[in-house]
């Protein structure tokens, strides 16, 4: 088994043009969704939700409004699964629930962290 | 009273408040030491009363010989000085005689302290809870054993490592500074949790000593509650817990020992005291913003308390279930969490979600789904029961389920 990050992005603020009550089913359905994963044991972190307050730094120190509003792809959160392989994990993405209006998740392995710190040897 | 019926009784409700109280003041060495003087002084009473009669204050009688047979042990023990903890040596060297304090609040903070001091993580759980049952709620050798089903030398070895573990680790029998509760205070809960259900899902035949189980952990936990530095969200939230699933005792056990499952059981039989206390429980547990997995698990229970179905009802359980874990993968949480997701999206929808969950080593997982196929496969639902009957290992769940397979074979 080996960790993959379920990374979301959708466009911001597209919550306000969801009617309350279609959010709110989306809120429950993702609350399904994950514990569906939870239940296989498969959930090593919920990770996080993103909000929309936001700053970008860039080089010499430039700080730029959050990058949303006009971008599609804003970045609105993740989660930790454990699968098999990447093709189990984009099995499991693809019952996210930010399909359904129009949001987008990326499945990226996770490097384990004893390969990020290698003990030197000598 | 017949001293007969006396005794007996005292041990239960006096024992495990002179152990304590010893416990403290030999300090975690001489755990084993207390408990003799404390047995010792029960055989004397045994003795002594048969002959002479019950003495008018016979716990005062208790209190007394157990407070001079402590005093003995502490004169008589050439190691005393050296040992024997700084606290005992302070107060000798100024009054030349040890203090041995019985009053009901030096009993209570003795009994808080051991309580930190017995549920020490370096021991394993299961001799965290046996060490509780004997020390802190007074239960024989041979009841722990029965409540463990194994043999009193199992126990007795249990018990005499874990002492050896908390002597060596140099575990001192004191409240934790106000600082640390908080983290200490889990292991605490999690002992207590599952003191509860030892006797909850208990698979002794022994339906009393079950109870009885429960009944401790729960005086335990209140304990914690009653006290101020101790009385934390998370300590009502595992005290609302127990209240919900208490009040179910006598509705789920019939007259012959055997389980009534939940959707058999006798609403009428199930105890609105305890319901109330759970929900004043669940409210306290509410202040501070804390939701522990005893929160999420006291809410489930308390749905349970609620009417037998009703949509919003199981639409609630899931959606606890799936947040608990978010929280704390546990099979048996994923396994309630798919019976409730059956519960409100139909069975086919069910056994979908429970075949993912691939714990093939589970009766609970054969029983699920043999509970699920009912009506839509009976023949998988009798494999997959015939499966659960197979790796079933108390006796009582094993007859409900052969149950339901007659059932369905006859249908």
């Amino acid at each position: 088994m080996k960790d993959f990050a379920l990374v979301f992005r959708n466009e911001a603020g597209s919550e306000a043009k969801i009617a309350p009550e279609t959010f709110a089913a989306l809120q429950a359905e993702w609350q399904k969704w994950v514990g569906g994963i939870a239940a296989q044991g498969k959930l090593t972190s919920p990770g996080s939700r993103l909000g929309l307050d936001g700053r970008s730094i860039k080089p010499g120190n430039i700080v730029a409004n959050g990058p949303y509003a006009e971008v599609k792809d804003t970045l609105r959160g993740f989660h930790v699964v454990k699968a098999d392989s990447i093709e189990e994990a984009i099995e499991i993405a693809k019952g996210c629930p930010i399909l359904t209006v129009g949001g987008s998740v990326e499945v990226r392995d996770i490097i384990p962290v004893e390969t990020r710190y290698p003990i030197p040897q000598s | 009273m017949q001293e007969k019926e006396l005794i007996p009784q005292l041990y239960r409700s006096e024992f495990r408040k002179i152990t304590a109280v010893l416990c403290r003041l030999f300090g975690i060495e001489h755990i084993s030491i207390a408990e003799d003087i404390v047995g010792d002084t029960f055989l004397l009473a045994a003795e002594t009363w048969g002959f002479k009669g019950i003495p008018q204050n016979p716990a005062a009688w208790l209190y007394t010989v157990a407070k001079n047979k402590a005093k003995d042990f502490l004169k008589r023990n050439a190691i005393y000085n050296e040992k024997v903890s700084p606290a005992i040596q302070l107060a000798s060297e100024n009054t030349n005689e040890v203090e041995v304090d019985l009053s009901s609040n030096n009993i209570k903070d003795s009994q808080l302290q051991m309580m930190f001091a017995i549920c020490y993580p370096g021991i394993p759980p299961e001799s965290q809870i046996g060490l509780s049952l004997r020390i802190l709620c007074g239960f024989s050798i041979d009841e722990i054993a029965d409540a463990f089903l194994t043999n009193k030398e199992t126990i007795n070895k249990r018990l005499y490592r874990a002492k050896e573990k908390l002597k060596e680790d140099k575990v001192k029998i004191e409240m934790p500074p106000d600082a640390e509760i908080d983290k200490r205070i889990d292991n605490v809960l999690i002992t207590l949790y599952l003191l509860f259900n030892e006797g909850y899902y208990s698979s002794s035949k022994n339906a009393v000593l079950s109870k009885d189980l429960c009944l401790e952990a729960m005086r335990l936990t209140y304990m914690l509650a009653e006290n101020t530095s101790t009385n934390k969200p998370d300590v009502n939230a595992l005290l609302s817990l127990m209240c919900f699933h208490a009040s179910r005792f006598d509705a789920r056990i019939a007259p012959d020992g055997e389980l009534i499952l939940y959707d058999d059981q006798d609403i009428s039989l199930w105890n609105n005291e305890l319901i109330t206390n759970g929900e004043h429980f669940l409210n306290m547990a509410a202040r501070g913003n804390v939701v522990s997995k005893y929160h999420i698990e006291a809410a489930i229970a308390y749905w349970h308390t609620a009417d037998k179905d009703s949509p919003e009802k199981w639409e609630k359980v899931l959606s606890l279930y799936n947040r608990l874990l978010i929280i704390e993968y546990s099979p048996i949480a994923a396994l309630n969490r798919t019976y409730a997701l059956a519960k409100v999206y139909g069975n086919e929808a069910g056994i979908a979600e429970a075949e993912k969950l691939k714990l093939e080593n589970s009766n609970l997982y054969h029983g699920l789904l043999g509970e699920l196929y009912t009506g839509v496969d009976n023949k998988k639902a009798i494999d997959h029961l015939t499966t659960a009957s197979k790796l079933t290992k108390a006796a009582a769940d094993r007859k409900v389920i052969l149950k339901k397979i007659e059932k369905l074979k006859a249908g």
